[in-house]
């Protein structure tokens, strides 16, 4: 296959997942004006950034009042996830050029993840890369218009429809999969009690860092533990 | 990440454990958001938050869709702070 058509190929296999991420970005859009970011800032969070749920974490703290500090390492904590990704997807792209590899990982985001590993598994082609090319870019038009939708309608959005709902809703959407296995529960069950707990007693509104800690170690415990009784 | 590390630097254990991240870190979210309310005080009764969002986690279990968990908590929610 051509580059264009393995390309293309990227962007037809991720389209259905690009459904729940036009709610999201429209999400982002209308509470980051809300909050008071000018559109320019909006905008170049998800330009900068460029990955919904961190954004949407960052505008929790900023409006929370958190530091910067908390805010970055909040932000990159949730990002980590995608150390696993670069660790995952490496292998394929090892004999790229170091601009190559550092523009494929601007893109690798979850959706993109999802299906072009599948993709780069089953394929050998030396140009199979494209198809993450496509599916990252795809998911970079959608995420940067529905920001761009949400702060034009932002403003016309009334504050009484609780829109702010809509952010726990959308981490509890994204985290479906994971009700169904035990362990995850658990971890789910200890993070949200640390963080509700600790809210206002944990300092400099580093609740989200050390809720998301305790879910960690205690997921390490209980692996291990799985591990033994096998 | 994929510029910087070599494969071998992840080793399995690791990456166990990094697929924990989503279930360790949303959930700090996702509960306060719910239980605090906007001066910062716990609140469970008459919350229509926790009601709402139990109805999208139970859509979300059934139907695995991300958009039918969001939209059923978000309908339940109006539905109850404006009608109920």
């Amino acid at each position: 296959m051509s580059n264009f058509k393995v390309f293309l190929k990227g962007i037809i296999d991720v389209s259905p997942l690009m459904i729940p991420v036009v709610p999201f970005g429209l999400i982002f859009g209308v509470l980051a004006i809300d909050i008071g970011f000018t559109p320019i800032e909006t905008m170049a969070m998800s330009l900068i950034i460029f990955g919904g749920a961190s954004q949407i974490v960052l505008l929790q703290l900023f409006s929370g009042g958190a530091s910067s500090l908390v805010i970055i390492s909040s932000v990159g904590a949730v990002n980590s996830r995608h150390l696993l990704y670069g660790a995952v997807v490496s292998e394929h792209l090892s004999d790229l050029k170091l601009v190559w590899k550092i523009i494929i990982s601007y893109f690798l985001i979850d959706q993109a993840f999802a299906i072009s590993n599948d993709y780069l598994k089953k394929n050998k082609d030396s140009n199979r890369y494209f198809h993450l090319v496509g599916g990252g870019a795809t998911c970079w038009v959608i995420w940067q218009s529905t920001t761009l939708l949400g702060i034009i309608l932002g403003a016309a959005i009334p504050e009484k429809l609780g829109l702010s709902f809509a952010v726990p809703l959308t981490f509890l959407a994204l985290l479906v999969n994971d009700f169904r296995k035990f362990i995850n529960v658990i971890v789910i069950i200890i993070s949200g009690l640390v963080a509700t707990l600790g809210y206002n007693y944990i300092p400099f509104k580093a609740y989200v860092i050390v809720a998301a800690l305790a879910g960690l170690i205690t997921a390490m415990i209980l692996t291990t533990k799985m591990k033994k009784n096998e | 990440m994929i510029a910087l590390i070599k494969k071998e630097m992840f080793n399995d254990r690791i990456r166990e454990v990094l697929s924990f991240v989503p279930s360790a870190i949303f959930p700090a979210i996702i509960f306060p958001a719910i239980f605090i309310n906007d001066k910062g005080l716990f609140e469970i009764d008459d919350n229509p938050k926790i009601l709402a969002a139990i109805i999208a986690m139970i859509i979300g279990i059934i139907s695995r869709s991300i958009i039918a968990t969001i939209f059923s908590g978000l309908t339940s929610y109006w539905f109850l702070i404006f009608v109920v």
